[in-house]
């Protein structure tokens, strides 16, 4: 099973990159958004993929089974997701308010920040 | 329902009944006491004139608590508390030990000093807009992260300040905000990302987060499992957070579009947070990975230097020079990272403290100096000493600490470092950092001179008239000062902490003694 999650994480990561080298922030916005999926996948598999009893106590027992799996991954993936996508809501806001103010989702032309014609400092006293 | 049957397991070893002892308590204030006024103050929202009288003593007491923390472990050595009544490593460790406690009590100063200047700088709108939960909200991300004893956990208190940062960053949402905002909130995004891309990797191999089991566990997987990949993707990952070249371009395009408070704040601390980070996970936890990746890291750490400084120097707008210092800054702690030796170990901690407390003074210094009718650009800045001879003077003294002459703090951490290079015979480190000090005192000398000693372009000596300045700034920026000036006279108990500090890293059974003491006095 491993495997095939190793080669999606990796398309995943692919993509993401693919779109973050893009100009327009639109696609980049959906290759974070990728990328937050591809990490959540890479610590899915990294904390083992196997069919196992759910990690739930039993109310006959006061400790897990041998054959559990690990709940620890589960939870730091849900941990990510409710991060990445909080981050993903503020960016998509923030492009949407940048497209907004600047007119242009084009990075190279957002150069309000950084104009191109800033004068050198002066040389002399 | 528990207690039925036989349990599977030994519980004992997960869990413990023990009372947490009063001082332990220490470990988590602060950052619990951020949270707590930080909802305070967001309910406050639309009180703008409470806000800083809640906002300010707050804070005092935050720098109150994380001093107190700091004498605790100078007395007692490393403090653990571990959430939920779990042992360590199943539950999550706070564990803070002499670096942590330093660089904590450090930017509680800082942020104080940020909540007495906001109160003159941030306006009704910017109040509105939250500045003041903000600020208490990043607090506890940063402090989260300078205590936290676990991997995971330090991500998610990145996460804390990084979403914090964004809400202060556009605070006002004005267009070159919004610009400078973009490009700071994706680069930052792919760095932490790439940290908890690291994480995964980190847990999938040791099955662990607790960064003292870790330090146990590297010596045992070592030449079997592939720790470089991991230590490198960490190295990317808090060297963009830490804004070292080549990943240092998110810095210079938003640090100077803020309200000038903000850039303060992010200038002394945000990069100083990567640059814990980096000490953590590469001195501590890897220290042998650090030392295969050292050339490398002495590289960039050199070129961060030369380019920041050089950016400095071509930039007409102050704000943005202060952003390159800031990068410069950033090389001269990477040095101390790439040496590893105590002493070059203990000059980046020194160095690290003494950039939280001078950056944010400059940046203050130069925000009053805007407000006393100079300006940010340089070909029309003039007259400020003839406005306000004390402002020129103070920020005379911050130029003479940034560059690192005497008596001022940014000389020793300096000399450290250098000697450190010298030591082992990395003379063209030594030289960087030197030269990085002439081309240091070279910008911020013309700055000087041509913002605080020149009348300003257009007018005559006769027309320009005194002003003052107002108290909350006063007392900010003379604060501040006054620590770098007590730093650079009288060096010797930083230099012993720092030293202590980085003692502390190399030689990590302290730290991990704290966290396991049962298993480790058997």
């Amino acid at each position: 099973m491993e495997p095939i999650f190793a080669i999606l994480v990796g398309a995943f990561f692919t993509v993401a990159i693919y779109l973050f080298l893009s100009k327009h922030i639109i696609r980049v916005l959906m290759g974070a958004a990728i990328l937050g999926n591809a990490v959540n996948l890479l610590i899915f598999t990294a904390g083992r993929v196997t069919r196992e009893v759910p990690p739930i106590i039993g109310g006959d027992s006061d400790a897990l089974s041998d054959f559990a799996a690990n709940p620890l991954p589960q939870a730091l993936v849900l941990t990510a997701i409710v991060i990445s996508f909080s981050f993903f809501a503020f960016l998509l806001v923030l492009g949407y308010r940048a497209f907004q103010e600047l007119h242009t989702d084009n990075s190279d032309e957002m150069r309000v920040a950084e104009p191109m014609a800033e004068p050198s400092p002066p040389t002399g006293y | 329902m528990a207690g039925k049957s036989e349990p599977l397991a030994d519980l004992s070893v997960a869990y413990t009944m023990d009372k947490v002892p009063a001082a332990d308590w220490l470990v988590a204030a602060p950052v619990v006491w951020c949270i707590l006024l930080g909802a305070i103050l967001l309910m406050l929202r639309k009180r703008t004139d409470i806000q800083p009288l809640v906002a300010i003593p707050a804070l005092g007491i935050l720098v109150l608590m994380t001093f107190a923390l700091l004498a605790h472990v100078i007395q007692n050595g490393t403090v653990t508390m571990t959430m939920g009544r779990w042992l360590p490593p199943f539950g999550i460790s706070f564990t803070v030990d002499l670096l942590g406690a330093f660089f904590a009590a450090t930017s509680a100063l800082v942020a104080l000093g940020a909540g007495i200047y906001g109160r003159s700088d941030v306006d009704d709108t910017g109040r509105r807009y939250g500045f003041y939960p903000f600020l208490l909200l990043i607090m506890a991300g940063i402090l989260g992260a300078f205590m936290t004893g676990d991997i995971f956990n330090l991500y998610v208190w990145f996460e804390v300040l990084l979403i914090s940062s964004f809400g202060l960053l556009v605070l006002g949402s004005e267009r070159k905000q919004l610009d400078g905002a973009v490009k700071y909130a994706f680069l930052n995004l792919v760095a932490t990302t790439l940290f908890l891309v690291a994480t995964g990797y980190l847990y999938g191999l040791f099955g662990t987060l607790n960064m003292a089991d870790i330090t146990v566990k590297a010596s045992e997987l070592r030449g079997t499992a592939p720790l470089m990949t991991l230590v490198t993707l960490y190295l990317l990952a808090f060297a963009m957070k830490a804004a070292a070249f080549p990943v240092n371009f998110w810095l210079p395009a938003s640090y100077h579009t803020p309200r000038l408070v903000v850039s303060a704040l992010f200038a002394g601390l945000l990069t100083k947070v990567g640059i814990y980070a980096l000490l953590r996970i590469l001195g501590m936890l890897f220290p042998f990975e650090r030392e295969e990746l050292s050339f490398l890291i002495a590289i960039a750490a050199a070129l961060t230097m030369i380019l920041g400084v050089v950016g400095a120097l071509a930039q007409n707008d102050i704000r943005r020079s202060l952003g390159f210092l800031v990068i410069s800054g950033i090389g001269v702690m990477m040095a101390g990272l790439a040496l590893g030796s105590p002493a070059g170990l203990s000059g980046a901690i020194f160095y690290a403290a003494h950039s939280m407390v001078v950056m944010t003074a400059l940046y203050f210094a130069t925000g009053i100096g805007a407000r006393l009718g100079g300006s940010f650009e340089l070909t029309s800045a003039g007259g400020l000493y003839a406005r306000n001879a004390f402002l020129a003077a103070m920020t005379l003294i911050l130029f003479l600490s940034v560059a690192g002459l005497p008596p001022f703090s940014g000389l020793w951490p300096k000399i450290m470092l250098v000697k450190a290079s010298l030591d082992i015979g990395a003379w063209w480190l030594a030289g960087a950092i030197l030269v990085t000090g002439l081309l240091t005192t070279i910008t911020v000398g013309r700055i000087w001179v041509l913002a605080y000693w020149r009348p300003a372009p257009g007018e005559g000596p006769a027309t320009m008239v005194p002003a003052s300045l107002s108290a909350g700034a006063t007392i900010a920026l003379a604060g501040l000062v006054a620590v770098t000036i007590a730093a650079g006279v009288w060096p010797e108990p930083v230099m012993a902490l720092a030293q202590d500090a980085a003692r502390g890293l190399i030689d990590p059974s302290a730290y991990v003694l704290s966290v396991f003491p049962v298993e480790a006095s058997q």
